[in-house]
């Protein structure tokens, strides 16, 4: 029954300033589709709620001079949609934050709020790491950028110091040749959460892979940069035994817990089995740009 | 038999709650406030299992805001030693589901109530309430709780002479099993368990009450039956009926978990203390920790049969989880299970078992899709050990006319035959199908119910009519009423309005359940409206001077027969009732009757199934539902409870159940991790209505809304055995289970 106080600050310099100040006591609004619903069941009880829609490098989508993309962190995942280049670019990253929650949802939801809620489970967080996505952070003590793997630190925990606000995701410029791909496993068709979640980015020159990048969910306490996954792949032509091979690495890669979304035994089959599928279509996709 | 022209009876008519539930202008019971009005919230027991000790609620009561507080010592006592019935549910154990007692019996088991000027303070307040328990061990499981050295949830319930926790045996016998099992050619036994299911309605409890300073109480609230909450909600408070008004709200899904009250009597008691209207809704968690589901399950069925695939003898042990208090729907499971055949040998047990677990209560045929669940699967074996169709062995083996059935009734004319031959024939029986694919059949029988109900049919001074019945509308009840009017008076369908009195406007109705509704309002408003017709044969009579017997009503109006016909011009409803005050004063009828003559539902189903093999998830490609409907007096509304039910079913076969941590706490407690299908999950649901009216209803209605949740569990599994080659004995079939058959682990 305390009360809360709610700012809508302009300027990332006051959010931050409000953020460091309030101690801990505040949290980031962004969409609000995770927030919302802690502070409904009681988990989260904030004494200062800080919305950043009001800042407009935080709800803002640009192609960079290089032919990359800088992502506001609360730009929703509609807003995403509805971009004429973006999912052209980066099908997988847009497909997978767009399987956040409900068409409702989608008009708040954000790849920020999805990141910084430190879910393993997040969807939009694979198809980032797979994509070789960096944040920029903005804290009392300046910018940084870290890549996207960088940020989860364990359930419902990021890296991120105090003070510190997510500003935006850049995804790097796309050579000819790529493709993108998430899948998850879900019991469902929507409106469910990931049982286990693969990320796949890969480049090809005349059907072998020149560059690759594997971000697993769901399978340990935080999301995963599967190197050895992507190392599999890296130099082959996608044959069976490499595909194989990248497969058994996310399997090796997994540490995940038996609960009530999923077995261990299941988790682990199902991180290689979604590993193949997702490369297929990334594939494809390479093999179509 | 009345003789009727079906230009209403049969037809699509616009549903009169529609717009208002379009456009969000439906009155649901949290949709109701009053002024002055404050909110209750319950304490809810941390612990599956504990004695309590003491109750200490001084510290929220200083609570600033705080109004009104109750514990178990408010409400009536029923003794242990002494049942106290309300239909089928007992008092003693009402009372104590609605607040614990001598123990907490569950995780989520009331322990006191709040009442506060806002729900935060009403919440803060239950947290200040002390409660000293004594932690006991509890048991959740089936298997568990039926063991000789499982704790036990309640001394004074006793089996084979010994504490237990087996709370009742019922036992339906036909013939001698021993006998038809030695004549048996083939003979097929196996076991399996069903995992307990939450009816999964959109709209919490939820209610308001309002109590006068001198003692008459208001309630609104959302349930299956006014009637029913104002006699439970007087027995739990000692009011007498009399002093309560309960007003049904409209109701946002019920499926049986709303025929009997958790939160009324509570209410009732916080607004008597407060002097003050209380409001209270559960949250999602609240209504899958401590409503009902349908209970979990473990059973074996045995089935012999000849070469020639004649069904000689059945035989089907259930044990059903009641949770914390008795009462499993062992009827419905012991019952149902072999009713479609004609069998000369079979035995039927139930056991009610208790576990740590909250109440279940009805769902959707409550029992019959656990009972038709194992006799459905074995039947499957049994056909391929015949190398025989499985729904020609369900063919040659029916129930008729005539046929005897187990748990006791002769049937009349019934329609079970005409659904399988219609499955036999439909293009889906004969459908190819890919790899991975695999197609099941299976069928279901449920009682279906009459009882009490009534009805008011008045005519309005400008001619138009308004019926008022006693049953909250779940399954279209008012448009279908409105049709059945129609007919009868022979007016526009347009003209009639549908109205749900509530108790203290329309005379005692029995709850909305059993599939019942139709068949008994409809037999009352018929009556009704035969009397109306009648009075305005009379009207008529007197305008023109002639003898009532003179004149016949036919399409909406009176006419002169006999030596009179010709004579005179017409008169329509509407111009008897513009003068009814001169005629004889305003025209209208009622009638109460407990009725009769409700007789049984039989549907098939088909389903096709595909299974992912390496993720496990096994989806429903297509689904067709073959029924015998009676008359479908609103055909999309028939069609509706058909798609439903197959909808519940497939969630019920695939992907629900409750999840429980070793402390005993329901682990999935929201519709993330309960997963009922969403819209995307299933394909379209098709429907084959049969319409084989029943002989002792005036317009052939037969229950229509419980026998889909029969077949599905039953089609789903033996559709997933045809795509795999493997069979599972247990449900859900959800992914990790149905790998874990795959890969032998």
């Amino acid at each position: 029954m305390t009360d809360i106080r709610y700012l809508a600050p302009r300027t990332l310099e006051e959010a931050v300033g409000a953020f460091a100040a309030a101690a801990g006591a505040a949290r980031i609004l962004a969409g609000g589709t995770d927030l919302l619903v802690q502070m409904r069941a009681g988990s989260a009880r904030p004494g200062m709620i800080i919305d950043i829609k009001q800042i407009s490098e935080m709800t803002s989508i640009e192609e960079t001079a290089d032919g990359g993309f800088r992502i506001g962190a609360a730009v929703s995942g509609a807003v995403m949609a509805e971009h004429p280049r973006f999912g052209q670019v980066w099908p997988g990253v847009l497909e997978a934050v767009n399987l956040i929650g409900s068409t409702q949802v989608q008009g708040r939801a954000s790849a920020g709020g999805n990141l910084c809620n430190g879910s393993p489970a997040g969807d939009s967080v694979p198809a980032m790491i797979a994509a070789g996505a960096v944040v920029t952070i903005q804290g009392p003590n300046g910018r940084r950028q870290i890549p996207v793997e960088a940020v989860p630190a364990g359930p419902g925990r990021t890296t991120l110091t105090p003070g510190e606000i997510l500003v935006s995701f850049t995804l790097p410029p796309r050579p000819k040749g790529s493709g993108d791909a998430y899948l998850r496993m879900i019991p469902r068709t929507e409106m469910d959460i990931a049982v286990v979640g693969v990320g796949v980015s890969l480049t090809l020159e005349n059907g072998t892979v020149t560059a690759a990048r594997v971000g697993l969910g769901a399978v340990a306490p935080t999301v995963l940069l599967v190197a050895g996954a992507a190392n599999a792949l890296i130099g082959s032509k996608l044959d069976d035994a490499a595909v194989e091979a990248a497969a058994a690495a996310c399997r090796a890669a997994c540490r995940p817990i038996d609960d009530k979304r999923g077995t261990i035994v299941y988790r682990i089959k199902v991180a290689g089995v979604l590993l193949k599928r997702a490369t297929a279509i990334a594939a494809d996709r390479a093999g179509k740009v | 038999m009345n003789v009727i022209n079906n230009k209403w009876i049969g037809s699509r008519t616009i549903r009169p709650d529609g717009a208002d539930k379009v456009t969000g202008r439906a009155s649901y019971s949290s949709d109701t406030n009053m002024p002055g009005m404050i909110w209750g919230k319950v304490l809810r027991s941390p612990h599956a299992h504990a004695r309590i000790v003491s109750v200490d609620t001084s510290k929220a009561e200083a609570l600033p805001g705080v109004k009104a507080v109750v514990t178990s010592k408010d409400l009536v006592e029923f003794p242990l030693d002494t049942a106290v019935m309300l239909g089928i549910q007992d008092m003693r154990w009402m009372s104590r589901n609605v607040m614990a007692r001598e123990k907490a019996l569950f995780h989520g088991h009331p322990i006191a109530a709040i009442a506060a000027t806002t729900e935060a303070i009403a919440a803060e307040a239950c947290r200040l309430i002390v409660v000293e328990y004594e932690i006991l061990p509890h048991v959740i499981e089936l298997e568990e709780a039926i063991k000789p050295d499982a704790p036990i949830l309640h001394d004074f319930i006793q089996f084979d002479g010994k504490p237990s926790n087996i709370a009742g045996k019922l036992e339906h016998k036909l013939g001698d099993v021993d006998a038809g099992f030695a004549g048996a050619d083939v003979i097929i036994e196996r076991s399996f368990k069903t995992r307990p299911v939450h009816q999964g309605y959109l709209e919490p409890h939820s209610c308001l009450v309002s109590v006068s300073s001198d003692g008459k109480a208001v309630i609104w609230s959302s349930s299956q039956g006014q009637f029913m909450v104002r006699a439970m909600t007087g027995l739990l408070t000692g009011l007498p009926q009399s002093d309560i008004r309960a007003i049904p709200a409209e109701i946002g899904g019920g499926f049986g978990g709303k025929t009997i009250v958790y939160l009324e009597p509570v209410a009732l008691i916080l607004a008597k203390k407060s002097g003050r209207p209380v409001k209270m809704v559960m949250t999602r968690e609240e209504v899958f920790r401590a409503s009902g589901p349908t209970s979990g399950s473990m059973s074996t069925v045995k089935i012999g049969a000849t070469k020639d695939g004649k069904i000689v003898a059945g035989q089907g042990i259930y044990y059903l989880q009641a949770g914390a208090l008795p009462g499993s729907p062992i009827r419905g499971a012991a019952g149902c299970a072999f009713a479609p055949y004609d069998i000369p040998n079979v035995q039927t047990v139930g056991f009610d078992v208790v576990s740590n677990r909250s109440k279940v209560a009805a769902y959707r045929a409550p029992g019959a899709p656990i009972g038709a669940y194992a006799v459905e699967c074995v039947l499957d074996e049994i056909a391929e050990a015949l190398k025989m169709d499985p729904l020609e062995l369900r063919l040659k083996n029916a129930a008729k006319q005539g046929t005897k059935a187990a748990h006791g009734p002769v049937y009349p004319v019934i329609g079970f035959v005409d659904t399988i031959e219609a499955a036999l024939a439909h293009p889906h029986y004969k459908a190819p199908l890919g790899k991975h694919q695999g197609r099941g059949v299976a069928s279901g029988f449920w009682f279906n119910a009459g009882g009490e109900s009534s009805a008011q049919v008045n005519v309005t001074e400008d001619g138009n009519v308004v019926v008022t019945t006693g049953h909250p509308d779940v399954g279209g009840s008012r448009a279908a009423i409105a049709n059945v009017t129609a007919e009868l008076l022979g007016i526009d369908h347009k003209k009639v309005s549908v109205l749900i009195g509530d108790t203290a406007t329309i005379g005692y109705s029995n709850l909305t359940g059993g599939s019942r509704v139709l068949f008994a309002s409809a037999m009352v408003v018929t009556q009704s409206a035969d009397k109306v017709i009648t009075t305005l044969k009379e009207r008529a009579a007197k305008i023109w001077k002639i003898d009532p017997e003179a004149v016949t009503w036919e399409d909406g109006e009176a006419r002169p027969a006999g030596a009179n016909a010709g004579q005179f011009p017409p008169m329509t409803l509407a111009q008897i009732a513009a003068k009814a005050s001169e005629t004889g004063g305003p025209i209208g009828a009622g009638v109460q009757l407990n009725t009769q003559g409700a007789e049984g539902g039989f549907a098939t189903h088909i389903c096709d199934v595909e299974v992912d093999l390496d993720l496990g998830i096994v989806r429903v490609l297509r689904y067709t539902s073959f029924q015998d409907v009676g008359r479908a007096v609103h055909p999309a509304y028939v069609e509706g409870q058909m798609q439903g039910g197959a909808a519940q079913g497939i969630g019920w076969a695939l992907s629900e159940e409750y999840l429980y941590d070793k402390n005993g706490k329901m682990d999935n407690a929201s519709f993330l991790d309960y997963r009922m299908p969403v819209c995307s999950d299933l394909p379209m649901l098709d429907t084959v209505m049969i319409e084989v009216p029943n002989p002792k209803h005036p317009q052939g209605v037969r229950g229509v809304g419980e026998v889909p949740l029969v077949p599905p569990l039953a089609a789903i599994s033996n559709a997933v055995y045809h795509a795999l080659g493997k069979r599972f004995y247990s449900l859900p079939m959800s992914p990790p289970r149905v790998l874990e058959v795959l890969d032998g682990v």
